[in-house]
């Protein structure tokens, strides 16, 4: 299982992107903090989500 | 010195904020800074009071469709801090914003569009003038302050501006006014904050609030990106005119 927001969640084995395509985010304005360290935009598609894992996303919104 | 914390006597808090739009986020912020006596504000906006804004952009009352945003809000905290200084801008451009935002000490974006908050956090990055971020939509947003090459900017952790279509602005996807009255205090807090030097900044941590499910939660940044291309080791933008595409100039 891994933490995401505070939720466990089944998804060990599924690439960071792999999650965030299903959960509908956009790409282009997520940041993911992962055990504490923010990946690159390029280590969604190559870090996969182990067991145990604690994971913030953050969803950017850009009105005001 | 004054921290901005209420009591029977009120006191002016040295320094200087500029708000960059004075719309829904805005609106709050600038309500939030009058109200603390900061000494000193400015008002960005290139717009005119709509009548259909007036549900979000708490500043503006019915009677001030038709007037420029800056006008009606500057009215405002006028009427609420005789004693602040305050200075009217105009649009924010590639061309101009480095300077504008260089005569503050600190300032709050309160743009709408991830373009317009592209050009506030480039300008302030290049003009080391430390700024909070904030950004609103439907029932949720998001607070982070950035002090310019400390701490993560808007671009180490976006890379670069989403695509338009990707992120929905006020007028487009709505909002409950209520929530950027949140948001947008929030980011007063942090000029507050940085200002009277009481309390933790959001540097180097972002808050999220989701106002729907009733959770607020922080997330930390780490460090800057190395490879940001603006606050990075070998920075790439140093002339906004000529990065002007991204903020969609």
């Amino acid at each position: 299982m891994v933490k995401i927001n505070g939720e466990q969640k089944d998804v060990a084995g599924l690439s960071v992107k792999e999650y965030l395509v299903g959960a509908n985010y956009s790409l282009f304005r997520v940041a993911v903090e992962l055990n504490g360290e923010i990946l690159k935009k390029n280590e969604f598609e190559s870090v996969v989500f182990k067991d145990g894992d604690v994971a913030e996303i953050v969803n950017f919104v850009g009105g005001g | 010195m004054s921290t901005g914390i209420n009591t029977q006597e009120r006191e002016m808090i040295p320094g200087s904020v500029l708000v960059v739009g004075a719309g829904a986020l805005g609106s709050a912020a600038l309500i939030a800074l009058a109200r603390a006596g900061v000494a000193r504000i400015g008002i960005a906006d290139f717009d005119n009071v709509e009548l259909t804004n007036l549900g979000r952009q708490i500043i503006h009352r019915t009677c001030d469709v038709g007037r420029p945003k800056t006008v009606s809000a500057a009215e405002k905290v006028r009427g609420m801090s005789p004693d602040t200084e305050i200075s009217l801008h105009g649009r924010m451009t590639p061309g101009n914003i480095v300077a504008t935002v260089s005569q503050y000490d600190f300032v709050v974006d309160a743009t709408d569009g991830f373009g317009n908050k592209f050009l506030v956090n480039d300008g302030c990055v290049l003009a080391g003038v430390p700024f909070v971020h904030g950004g609103v939509v439907r029932l949720g947003g998001q607070v982070m302050t950035c002090l310019p090459g400390k701490t993560p900017c808007l671009r180490c952790l976006l890379g670069e501006v989403p695509p338009e279509g990707e992120c929905p602005t006020c007028s487009e996807a709505g909002i409950l006014g209520a929530v950027p009255g949140m948001i947008g205090s929030a980011e007063a807090l942090e000029a507050i904050k940085f200002l009277t030097g009481e309390g933790k900044l959001l540097a180097g941590r972002i808050m999220s609030f989701d106002c729907g499910a009733g959770t607020v939660r922080v997330t930390g940044t780490g460090e800057r990106d190395p490879s940001c291309r603006i606050c990075g080791e070998s920075p790439e933008i140093k002339d906004l005119l000529e990065n002007r595409r991204d903020y969609g100039s």
